[in-house]
This record gives C-alpha cells, structure tokens and sequence, in this order.
C-alpha cells in the first residue's frame, strides 16, 4: 500500500496536477466517444425508421 | 478453417448481427481490465525511485501509444484489403478505426506533455518521437477529412486506402525514432529481448492496461462498423427487414 491516507493519493507527491490531469483528460475522451457514438445511432436509426414508414420514397437504389 | 466460412461474415448483413453481439462482451472485457489495471497503477505498483509519482502517467501514456500505432497498421490493413480485392465491409471497418485512432493518439500526445514538463522541464521538444506521433495524428485527421470530403463512398474508400498506406511508413519511424535518433525520449519500456527494468508490478499494471485499450478500441471500432453499414445499406432488403422487426 503506497498512500498513507487519501489526501496523500489525491496528491500524489506533488505532481497532482499532472498525473491527474492526464487521467482526467483521457476519460473524457474515452466518454466522449461513446456519447458521440450512441448519439449518432440514435439519430441514424430515427431517420432510418422515418424513412422506413414513408414507405421509402426515394426508391430502393442498388447498395453503393 | 475449423468449419467457420469465413467468406460469409465478410457481408455486412452477416456481420451486422454478430459484431452486435460481440460488442458488450469487449466493452465488459475492457472495463474488467481497466479496473485491474487501475488497481494494480495506483495501489501496487511503487513509488519510482527518480521520478517519485509523476511516472504513474506511464499507465495511461504508454498503452495510449502502443494503440495509436498499432490502430493504425490495423486500418491500413483493412484499407489495404478493400483496396486491393474490392471488399465493402474491410474500407468500412478501416473506416471505423480512424477516429478511435486519433483519440489514442491525441491521449499519447497529451500525457506525454504533462509527463515531460515535471520530467524534462518542457511540455514539448521537437525531437523525432514527439514530431513523428504528431504526424501520425495529422495522418488519422488527414484520413478522417479525405474519406469525409468525397461523396462517394467508394471512391472514398480507395482516396482514403491509399492515404492510409502512404503514412504507415510513419509507423516503424515513431517505433524506431528512439534508436535512430538521440531524442530526449526514453527508450521503449518493453523489450522481447532484454530484461524488464521496470518493476514486475510496473510492467503488469502497464499491460493491464493496454489490454483495457485494446478491447475498448475493439468495442468502439465494432459500434461505429455497425454505423457506418447502415448508413451504406440503408436501401437494402435486409436493413428494411430488420427496421421491420424492431423499429
């Protein structure tokens, strides 16, 4: 066990700012993406099932 | 091959319902790794004997790069494969990889600077590995704009293929640029042929989580793959079949 106490683990000798600074950035990231993805399939299927009860009205084209 | 036709699962519709199936069990994986590695990070591995606690970045830094690279030859092979044999479903997965790639990438980019400015003095140097992994990161964005700009889908398959392959000589120059150059970077932190000279605990919480990156970039590739074959097939038998099984 390193931390002698959780104050001691938040501050992390010193470097706080930097160790936590990384951490904090990459979970953003790693939660951003996931949002933007469940976003984007939400979105996708609401058109694609719009487009599906219009009875496809732009016709059925050859799957470019 | 052990009785799988592979051939089969290289149609979208196939391949549609099985990476949905596939995908909570490498987002379960991931978050399984990241917890034990996380663990392992911060309350087993040691204080290191230089660097005190600013090196526990190397957890998230390391594995971060490791992807980023390795993301990247993944996409060129894919790109490579549809390119070269005209298979939809391998430029759509190339496809799939470039935006988790770029965020890996931007994550190496990121910790690095905040581990070299208590380390090194600088949040950045323009030595050979920091310039040759932001080139690697305008390489993704590079290959995100080009695919994006051209309406075509399979024209911009082939554009972006094409992109994709040029760049992966980049690869081996940020993996090497350690040993061909005298950079302020240190040299690779693993080795198949010398000893480890970081601690066991070290070493294991650093794989642990670049086990965590690998089956999150798996997991978030097969989420978009699926995407990006419904926005191509949307005017398919089988996507309007399915749209009628459940809306």
């Amino acid at each position: 066990m390193n931390w002698g106490s959780w104050s001691a683990f938040w501050h992390m000798g010193g470097y706080a700012f930097y160790v936590w600074g990384s951490y904090a950035v990459t979970l953003l990231c790693v939660v951003g993406e996931c949002l933007l993805l469940a976003h984007r399939r939400r979105t996708l299927l609401k058109t694609l099932n719009q487009m599906h009860r219009l009875g496809n009205q732009d016709g059925n084209e050859t799957p470019t | 091959m052990m009785g799988i036709n592979w051939f089969k699962y290289s149609s979208p519709a196939t391949f549609y319902p099985l990476a949905g199936k596939l995908i909570p069990l490498f987002y379960t994986l991931a978050a399984l790794f990241c917890v034990a590695g996380l663990y392992v990070s911060f309350f087993v591995a040691p204080t290191d004997a230089t660097q005190g606690e600013a090196y526990r970045i190397i957890f998230i830094h390391v594995p971060a790069a490791w992807m980023s690279m390795f993301i990247y030859l993944v996409m060129a092979f894919w790109a490579g494969i549809g390119l070269a044999f005209n298979t939809r479903l391998s430029s759509m997965m190339a496809q799939a990889l470039a935006p988790t790639g770029a965020m890996l990438t931007f994550v190496a980019l990121w910790t690095g600077a905040l581990w070299g400015k208590p380390t090194w003095g600088t949040w950045w140097v323009w030595d050979a590995r920091l310039t040759s992994e932001l080139i690697l990161l305008f390489l993704y964005i590079g290959y995100l704009s080009l695919t994006a700009a051209i309406d075509d889908p399979r024209r911009a398959d082939k554009a972006g293929a094409i992109l994709a392959l040029v760049g992966v000589v980049n690869v081996p120059i940020i993996y090497f640029s350690v040993q061909w150059w005298n950079t302020l970077h240190q040299g690779a932190s693993v080795s198949l042929t010398r000893a480890p000279s970081m601690a066991m605990t070290m070493l294991l919480g650093m794989l642990l989580m670049a086990l965590a990156a690998w089956m999150y970039s798996i997991a978030a590739a097969l989420s978009r793959v699926r995407l990006i074959i419904l926005e191509r097939e949307k005017h398919t038998t089988w996507v309007q079949e399915m749209l009628e099984r459940k809306p």
